[in-house]
Order: structure tokens, then C-alpha cells, then sequence
């Protein structure tokens, strides 16, 4: 796809105007990626309440892909049942930036928020939750993303 | 508009690749060559000749096509030690590329000569693999790695070098002779001069300078100097680590195995003679002869042409460059401290984002932190663009690229 098609002004507003940016103290998830190609860097923050995700954040340095891709997961998931969260897939972030046929090495831009929250779903599924079984699947899908 | 030294045409002929286009329709305009540079055909021809007519393992055969392959693998190590001016060939010794050379020294003579408490001095504008086999050294030793800072202009605070001299410590200091973010050519010869004051050897890291300078080794008095010959229209997989006879004499193997040994019993084994006690097992025989016809080729040219044609193209770019509001480029300003390559951040487009758009019009740059953190958290940035320049490169397609960074800053409505 071509820069014109990337570079919208929804992604550019995203990118310098990030909603959902900053940290949340003590949240029941706080994972954290980067990209070591790129240097893109992501940490995501969420707490978690009656199963649903009551906040999230995040901070980062990056590419207006990465950064507003991010922001757009954040606004996604708040306030969304745990299970929907869960079920995340990468499609869903390129329908929800409107980016399709990315070329791979950008790819990873737009997928290092998913992978960030997916292995943040990971930690708390085995460590709080202690859903061994879920928390694997998640894991792989994770470490499969890209 | 093209520069005068050189006969650009006839060159550009010589790299078919530059007659391709990308993104369907767009000519390729191949602003990488700090990671690598393009091959001409003679190289890739000497490398295919070599499999096509006489491949063979070398040195220990007696037959013809070992005989060949043995003269031609040999020739290119004359080739060598005439390029960089040094004496006995015996001193070359052909290894991987630039970060084998370096680990090589840093697990050879490192292990050898450095203790608790020694102290490695580097700089601020390495590469990482200038910086990293020397952490892992230091580690494994308890000695100290300390770096000499970068300045505003891009250049070392060679002062910073006395301290560490002064503690008496220091057992050896290792520097890139041209930055490959900044494209700083660093003053070495101020650097040598303090270190051999205090008798404190000195790596060279060449890999950003031998492609573009003229480098006499009997003028820069080092003690080991690295570089790789895919950044010189050679291929990759070979590199060049010079020491002086008496220090690749007193160190040990980095590997053991086939051609480094003269004779191997069950429990003890003699090393071979210099340069082979470094070339362990069948090297890269036929990138090794392919880099002799590199060399061939920037001899045609001359050095010294390769860098008045860079300056000129840097000088004319750096001029458009720094007339495109909201640029920030790194690096000093004076031609003579710098090589072709411009490192530069424009308004708040992140540089993936600013490759993606001038790769679309056929522009390569590389984006992100070019293997130099260090630097980049000095320059307090995550990353830069970069744009560097070969032999082939022409003021044409820095016009093409400017006009490919206007286009970014409307599209990035800045």
C-alpha cells in the first residue's frame, strides 16, 4: 500500500496526538516490547476489574505506525470484556488502523502493540489467574504474530 | 550535473543492478552504501569464474585447479597489503568481515593481555561491534571499558583521552576511523600520538574508511586495523584483519583446526606460520579472489578521485539538505572532517516512516540506530535517517531525494 494510504490523517493524529498515553500505577498487567530491528519501543499497562479492562495505557518511542497503532488497541480494548480481549487477532488491529497489505517489514510495526498486550494476557493468565492452559495458547499466538 | 573526477557513465555500467527499478516503475536510487555497496561486474565475474573454471580447496592439493585457486586466493593478500601500503603480507590475515576481525583481537589478544583493573578505552560513535566484544572482555577480565565522548559537532573531546591515559591503566584504545551515523573522520593520528606516549596499543575499526580514503599503514602507526570488503564493491563474508608480525606472533589461535597447525599429535600441536594460524579450515576462497578485482577497481579510479567525488556530492547535498525547513542534520560541517554519509531527522517523522515514502520513489536509506545505541542515546534520539554515497551515485539522484523528503513533509503535513 502506498505512503498516501498510510499516512492518513487519522494515523498522523494518532501518532502526535496519542490517546490513552502515559502509566497507570500498580495495574494488574505491565508489559513491555521492542522492536530490535527498528527500535520501536511499547509498554502497555492495564488493570483489569468484574472482567473487564477498566483502564489501559501505554508510552512508547516510535514510527507513526507502531505509535498509533498502540493508541488505537487502547482505545479497542477499554472497557471490553476480558474474553473479547483475549480473542484479538491481528486482523482486528489492521481493520482497526484501516492499514492492510503492509509490506513485512512494517508488518511489525503495526503488530508490536498486539504482541505486547497478548504476552501482558499471558503473564496475567499464569501468574494471577493461574489459567495454565489459556495462558499458553495466548503465548503461542503471541510469539507466532510475527 | 554529474561531478567531473570521474567517469560516472562508464561506471554506472559497470553495476548492473543500478539499471533496475523498484516499485514497479521507479529507478533505483541506492543511497545504503554504508551497510554495503553495490558489485560491479568484474567482481561478480572473478567470483563466478572461480566456480565456473577452477574451484578447488587451497594450499594443500597438488593438482592444477589447486594450484590456481591457491595463486589467485594469495594474489588478493598482495592486493591487500598494497592497498593499505603495508609491508609483509604475512600480516594480513582474512577473516569474515570487520566484527570478526575485532572479536579475534578482543579473544586472542585480549584474553592474553588484559586483567582486573585494565582499562579499554572506545568512543561514543562505535559500532557495536566495536563496543560489545570489548564489554564481554571486560567483563570476563574485571577490567573497565570507558569511552571518549562526542561533541556537538560530531567530533571526539579528545581530551577525555588524557584521563584515561593518565591512570596508567589503559592497555588499549579502539576507534573507527570514520563514524558510520556521523560520517566524522576521527583525527587518529592525535590519538596514536598520545598512545604511543604512554606505550598503549590501538585497534583501528576501518570498515567506513578504507572504501572511501586513501589509507597508508606505514603512515598510521596502529597495531591492528579492520575492515570488510563488502563495503567496497567486494562481497560479503570477507574482511581483512592487519597486526603488526610480533603481535599476531605472540598470540594464540582464535580457532583451531585444518591449515592453522604444522604438525598435530595425539595430545600437542605446533601452529602453523603467520598468516595461517588465523585461517583455520577452508576459507571463503571465492569472495577472497572476488575482492581482488575491488580493489582492482578503486585503483583504476584512484582514492583519492573516490573521495573528491564524494565530497562533491556531499557538499551539494548537504546544501539542499539543510535548505528543507525543520532538518536537523548530525555530523560537522567542514568537508574535511566528514565522508559521504548524512545522517539527519526531519520534523517529527519518525525515520521508518521517512524510509517507507523514499523508498517508494526508488530511494534506499537506511533508517533506525545503525548499530550505534550508544551514539544515538548520546545524540538523544531513537533513531536517525541516513543517506551515504558511492562512486556510482550522482547529483541527479540527490535531486530525486530531496524532492522525495518534500513529498514526506506533505504527506506528514509539515
Amino acid at each position: 500500500m502506498s505512503s498516501a494510504d498510510i499516512y492518513r490523517e487519522i494515523i498522523l493524529d494518532y501518532y502526535r496526538n496519542p490517546r490513552n498515553f502515559g502509566k497507570i500505577q500498580n495495574p494488574d498487567i505491565a508489559q513491555k516490547d521492542s522492536n530490535p530491528l527498528c527500535g520501536d519501543e511499547l509498554e502497555m499497562h492495564i488493570n483489569i476489574k468484574d472482567n473487564k479492562v477498566a483502564d489501559v495505557k501505554f508510552t512508547g518511542k516510535g514510527c507513526a505506525i507502531s505509535q498509533a497503532s498502540a493508541s488505537m488497541l487502547t482505545e479497542l480494548i477499554m472497557g471490553k470484556d476480558f474474553e473479547y480481549v483475549k480473542k484479538l487477532t491481528k486482523e482486528d488491529i489492521f481493520d482497526n488502523l484501516g492499514l492492510h497489505d503492509l509490506g513485512p517489514a512494517r508488518i511489525k510495526c503495526a503488530l508490536l502493540s498486539l504482541k505486547v498486550l497478548k504476552y501482558g494476557l499471558y503473564s496475567y493468565l499464569s501468574e494471577k489467574l493461574k489459567d495454565s492452559m489459556s495462558a499458553d495458547k495466548i503465548k503461542e499466538e503471541a510469539s507466532g504474530l510475527y | 550535473m554529474q561531478t567531473s573526477v570521474i567517469n560516472i557513465e562508464s561506471i554506472r555500467n559497470d553495476f548492473p543492478i543500478l539499471k533496475r527499478k523498484v516499485h514497479k516503475d521507479k529507478q533505483l536510487i541506492y543511497f545504503d552504501n554504508a551497510a554495503t555497496s553495490q558489485k560491479p561486474i568484474q567482481v561478480i565475474e572473478a567470483i563466478s569464474d572461480y566456480y565456473l573454471n577452477y574451484n578447488s580447496n587451497i594450499h594443500r592439493a597438488v593438482h592444477e585447479l589447486a594450484e590456481e585457486a591457491t595463486a589467485a586466493y594469495e594474489t588478493t593478500r598482495d592486493k591487500v597489503a598494497k592497498f593499505i601500503n603495508v609491508k609483509n603480507r604475512e600480516e594480513i590475515v582474512f577473516v569474515r568481515g570487520t566484527t570478526e576481525a575485532i572479536n579475534l583481537v578482543a579473544y586472542s589478544w585480549g584474553r592474553q593481555n588484559v586483567y582486573k583493573d585494565d582499562i579499554i578505552v572506545t568512543t561514543e560513535y562505535e559500532h557495536h561491534s566495536n563496543i560489545v566484544p570489548w564489554q564481554m572482555l571486560a567483563k570476563e577480565k574485571g577490567a573497565k571499558l570507558e569511552y571518549i565522548g562526542v561533541d556537538d559537532k560530531g567530533e571526539l573531546i579528545l581530551d577525555q583521552l588524557d584521563g584515561y591515559l593518565d591512570t596508567g591503566r589503559v592497555k588499549l584504545v579502539t576507534f573507527s576511523q570514520m563514524s558510520n551515523v556521523l560520517g566524522t573522520i576521527t583525527n587518529s593520528d592525535e590519538i596514536i600520538k598520545k598512545c604511543r606516549k604512554k606505550g598503549v596499543k590501538i585497534l583501528v575499526d576501518a570498515a567506513q574508511s578504507v572504501p572511501h580514503l586513501k589509507v597508508d599503514l606505514q603512515k598510521l602507526d596502529c597495531d591492528f586495523f579492520a575492515f570488510s570488503a563488502h563495503k567496497m564493491l567486494g562481497p560479503t563474508g570477507v574482511g581483512v584483519l592487519w597486526a603488526k608480525k610480533e603481535l599476531l606472533e605472540s598470540m594464540s589461535p582464535f580457532n583451531g583446526g585444518g591449515d592453522m597447525i604444522r604438525e598435530v599429535h595425539k595430545y600437542e600441536t605446533t601452529w602453523n606460520d603467520l598468516p595461517y594460524k588465523f585461517e583455520a579450515g577452508t576459507p571463503n576462497i571465492a569472495d577472497v579472489i572476488g575482492f581482488a578485482a575491488a580493489m582492482d577497481y578503486l585503483e583504476r579510479i584512484g582514492m583519492d578521485k573516490v573521495r573528491e567525488h564524494e565530497i562533491e556530492l556531499t557538499k551539494y547535498a548537504l546544501d539542499k539538505l539543510s535548505q528543507i525547513k525543520k532538518i536537523k542534520l548530525y555530523g560537522p560541517n567542514e568537508m574535511a572532517k566528514r565522508g559521504g554519509v548524512i545522517s539527519f531527522n526531519l520534523g517529527d517523522i519518525h525515520p521508518h516512516d521517512l524510509a517507507t515514502i523514499v523508498d517508494e520513489d526508488g530511494v534506499a536509506i537506511r533508517s533506525g540506530h545503525h548499530c550505534a545505541q550508544v551514539l544515538m542515546e548520546r545524540l538523544d534520539v531513537a533513531a536517525t535517517s541516513r543517506a551515504s554515497f558511492y562512486i556510482y551515485n550522482t547529483k541527479e539522484e540527490i535531486d530525486v531525494f530531496i524532492k522525495s523528503l518534500n513529498r514526506a513533509k506533505e504527506l506528514f503535513r509539515i
